[in-house]
């Protein structure tokens, strides 16, 4: 029984991180879908949104100490963080991307690459190195039921992350701007001819994804506080679970990232892998999963015309 | 003397087949055109064949032997050349470096193979080696007067040039078997002139040609035997002068007339 | 200031090495691999581990170094070459942190006071940089020879038709799979190479000098002076170590920190992708045929260009 309610523990500790993942997954997905490229700057989007977030929230919160304050400036904070990383990705997608859509296939990879090391460098250099605790806005004192714990930061982890895959799944499928985007992954070309204005689409995707990726770093923050090569890491698992759900595919991101939460919370204690390894471990596991199923559960196996 | 043949080959895709139990022969010496509305499977046809792809059930046999699943390097290797539908050349390599790229495996050894030494040797040898590759190379280019564009870039040169320069590169293995995937599709009336008397010179090396061709005045001109595919499945088959009068060939072309 | 410039030069020999290994598989073979680190590491502590435990002289551990990271390479090579472009260079990513991951865990002090390199009794001392310097440009002049020599070979056309088309390349009857395995593998062992002239001179290894950063310096190297071209490559080295060492040369040290560098190479990595994506020197057109003989060739690399010449 001590041992089901453990792994119940695990498992409720792994759909929170999940659900992270998810969040983050969604950005390189949409991309891909659209660009069929991997945007090796979405990890350090994440890292910029959480230090954002960190300082407008320390600026809003001065001297105060009120609880309901507190929690209302954490929400300021996350939205005006959105707001700017979705800039952010815009203007990146502007300068960096756009003039390489006709390119060849490495070209903007390496862009990417590019502007990743620009941005973890840049905020070393504007933050420092060190690492900044990312303070609760709330009392963390874990809340239990029959033997499962759960904190509040793990109920506003799900919470939000709920709330912003619902609002996507809305937009994407039921807004007129979710349907030229949905066109525009299908086919560019055809979609540009039906008169759907593909840059738009292209930056609005990178908006949203940078705008989730912002939400995922901040509530990352909390437990893995904020440095400048966060994004690095949590980027690349959050890779990992766009490519186990299928690149290109939303609710494969989404299911992705909450399979590889429970993977990682069930599997480390269950598999003893010592804290150097872990991420060996991890890489690993990326490259096995790169290596048997590049495709995905969803993901559509695609071949090129000859 | 049939050379290659095809034993009820399909090719599924998640559902779709795009090839159907095709039985198809290709007799030695012959220039055989392979036609159809767009989306028979003509190059899906072509891709297993060739090794491209692999078929999902069937057998290829071609002078004797089977060759189902093999890599398309290794069915090259035997004596299957061609081109593609999409022009593919060496776009940054120049035009003599395209066809010394067709002749890899004539002259020189692969490495790791149990022919260390000999790739070594290659290696080492280089400057002999090209010279050799080089002067076949040239030849080539001579046989399609492309030899005053040697040294250009492959992507500068004009579309007509790349479709036969893509055919020199092909040849220039010395294949039994030649496949050309819409050799003219693109071409102006006197390129596609220039194209018919390309494919002549060719059979009059003692290479057996098969291609696809929407031109018809074109396959019917230069063809001796032809397969004419509709939806995966193989609907006729004979002379061109039979095929012109087939009613399932004009059906599939024209639609059916009504009663 | 003299002393850094020297500096610059072993330094951008040593990425010169790299980066002629890292052309062959990017540059030449088109597969964009981002574990150059790794098999630099390797080159290091091989050559470490030959000289301290073993006793051996250096010279015997520069081919060892390099077999061993070849054998890497090959390891590393047969399952992840499958895949394509962006997943390569995520799985290779992964390989590289990996290969320092399993380093530090192993070893994470390092090694220090590694026996000098020497030769004919000379003493290859971290102080003669000099020295240092010739041993360095010999080699590169070597690799570079051989590499140019294996460009212009069978090998090398096989290589560069990949690059160019995979699916042609098969039907012109190359085995695509050996000859991207034999690409990467010749690439991690002049990775390990160059880690083994690391080794000799600093004289210490350290896992923590083998990070992702080295792997994005090596790329930066290869895209700033022109994939496919190894001249261009080495002017891309020295460019690249003269940025690195920017704030040493002119005394700076205290005013630009050195995340600036960094950002210098993301921003050329952006840059030249989008305004000279061939590299400053583009790629090397080499004309087959050319009736002169080598001696002739060289006679002519001599004499001072003609305006208008026959190209």
């Amino acid at each position: 029984m001590a041992t089901l309610t453990l792994y119940i523990q695990y498992i409720v500790n792994g759909l929170t991180l999940g659900a992270i993942y998810s969040l983050i997954a969604l950005g390189y997905t949409m991309v891909y879908g659209i660009l069929k490229f991997i945007n090796f700057a979405h990890g350090d989007i994440l890292m910029v949104g959480a230090f954002i977030g960190l300082i407008v929230y320390e600026a809003l919160l001065g001297t105060s100490t009120s609880p309901v304050w507190m929690m209302a400036a954490f929400f300021i904070a996350m939205i005006v963080s959105m707001v700017l990383s979705a800039l952010l990705g815009m203007f990146i997608e502007r300068v960096a991307y756009k003039p390489l859509r006709n390119a060849n296939r490495l070209a903007p990879l390496l862009s990417a690459i590019g502007v990743s090391f620009i941005l973890s460098n840049g905020a070393a250099w504007i933050f420092g190195t060190q690492s900044r605790r990312f303070p609760y806005p709330f009392d963390n004192t874990p809340i239990t039921f029959g033997g499962i714990s759960i904190t509040p930061h793990q109920i506003l982890m799900l919470v939000v992350s709920v709330v912003m895959m619902v609002l996507l799944a809305f937009f994407v499928n039921k807004t007129r701007m979710g349907k030229a985007m949905r066109a525009t992954s299908l086919d560019q070309p055809t979609s540009a001819l039906m008169g759907i204005n593909v840059n738009r689409v292209i930056s609005l995707t990178f908006a949203i994804g940078s705008a989730l990726a912002a939400v995922g770093g901040i509530l990352a923050a909390f437990d893995f506080r904020v440095y400048p090569s966060m994004g690095t890491m949590t980027g690349l698992k959050a890779f990992v679970a766009a490519v186990i759900g299928g690149i290109g595919s939303i609710p494969g991101a989404m299911i992705g990232g909450i399979l590889l939460g429970i993977l990682e919370a069930v599997g480390a204690p269950l598999l003893h892998i010592p804290n150097g390894l872990k991420d060996t471990v991890a890489f690993a596991v990326l490259i096995i999963v790169l290596l048997l199923r590049p495709e995905g559960i969803l993901g559509k196996n695609e071949r090129e015309k000859v | 003397m049939r050379l290659l043949s095809t034993e009820h080959l399909t090719r599924e895709f998640g559902g779709v087949i795009a090839v159907n139990d095709v039985s198809f022969n290709v007799e030695k010496g012959l220039v055989t055109g392979l036609i159809g509305p767009n989306g028979a499977g003509k190059t899906t046809l072509f891709n297993q064949i060739t090794g491209v792809d692999k078929p999902t059930r069937g057998n290829i046999i071609f002078d004797g032997q089977d060759i189902t699943g093999f890599p398309a390097w290794k069915v090259s290797r035997l004596g299957i050349a061609r081109t593609f539908q999409n022009i593919r050349l060496y776009k940054e390599l120049t035009v003599v470096e395209n066809v010394m790229t067709g002749l890899h495996f004539k002259v020189g050894k692969d490495p790791f193979h149990g022919r260390f030494l000999q790739a070594l040797k290659s290696y080492a040898f280089a400057q002999r080696e090209n010279r050799e590759v080089y002067g076949k190379a040239m030849e080539w280019l001579r046989f399609f007067d492309l030899d005053s564009h040697a040294q250009d870039f492959a992507r500068s040169l004009p579309y007509g040039m790349q479709r036969e320069l893509e055919i020199a590169r092909a040849l220039a293995a010395d294949p039994k078997l030649l496949f050309l995937d819409e050799p003219a599709a693109g071409m102006n009336p006197a390129e596609t002139e220039h194209l018919m008397e390309v494919v002549d010179k060719i059979r009059s090396l003692g290479v057996t040609v098969v291609l696809i061709e929407h031109d018809m005045k074109l396959v019917m001109n230069i063809c001796d035997q032809i397969t004419v595919l509709n939806f995966g499945t193989k609907i006729a088959e004979g002379t061109p002068q039979a095929i012109k009068q087939d009613k399932a060939v004009i059906e599939a072309y024209l639609g059916k007339e009504e009663e | 200031m003299l002393n850094f410039f020297m500096l610059i030069l072993i330094y951008s020999g040593v990425y010169a090495l790299m980066a002629i290994g890292q052309n062959c598989i990017t540059g030449s073979t088109g597969m964009l691999s981002l574990c150059h680190a790794g098999f630099f590491c390797i080159g290091s502590y091989a050559t470490a581990i030959m000289c301290k435990v073993f006793g051996l002289s250096f010279w015997l551990s520069l081919p060892v170094a390099a077999l061993v990271a070849g054998f890497v390479g090959f390891l590393i090579g047969v399952p992840t070459l499958r895949l394509k472009g962006d997943y390569l260079c995520i799985a290779t990513l992964g390989l590289g942190e990996i290969i320092r991951n399993i380093a530090t865990n192993i070893n994470p002090v390092g090694i220090t006071s590694i026996p000098r390199a020497s030769l004919f009794g000379y003493q290859f001392a971290s102080r003669n940089k000099g020295a240092f310097i010739i041993l360095i440009w010999a080699f590169v002049l070597i690799f570079y020879i051989l590499f140019q020599q294996l460009a212009h070979s069978r090998l090398g056309r096989a290589m560069t038709a990949i690059r160019e088309d995979e699916v042609a390349a098969q039907s012109n009857g190359i085995n695509v799979t050996k000859y991207k395995i034999s690409s990467f593998v010749l690439g991690a062992a002049i990775g390990g190479i160059a880690g083994c002239f690391q080794t000799a001179y600093t004289l210490t290894v350290s896992p923590s000098s083998y990070t992702f950063m080295v792997s994005v310096m090596v790329l930066c190297t290869v895209v700033l002076g022109g994939m496919g071209n190894a001249k261009a490559v080495i002017l891309g080295a020295f460019i690249i170590q003269f940025i690195s060492y920017f704030q040493q040369l002119t005394g700076l040290t205290n005013i630009i920190p050195p995340q600036a560098n960094q950002m210098i190479f993301g921003l050329i990595l952006v840059v030249m992708m989008i305004w000279r994506p061939q590299g400053l020197l583009g790629r090397d057109k080499y004309r087959y045929g050319d009736p002169r003989t080598m001696r002739q060739k060289i006679a002519a690399a001599f004499q001072p260009r003609k305006k208008g010449g026959e190209r």
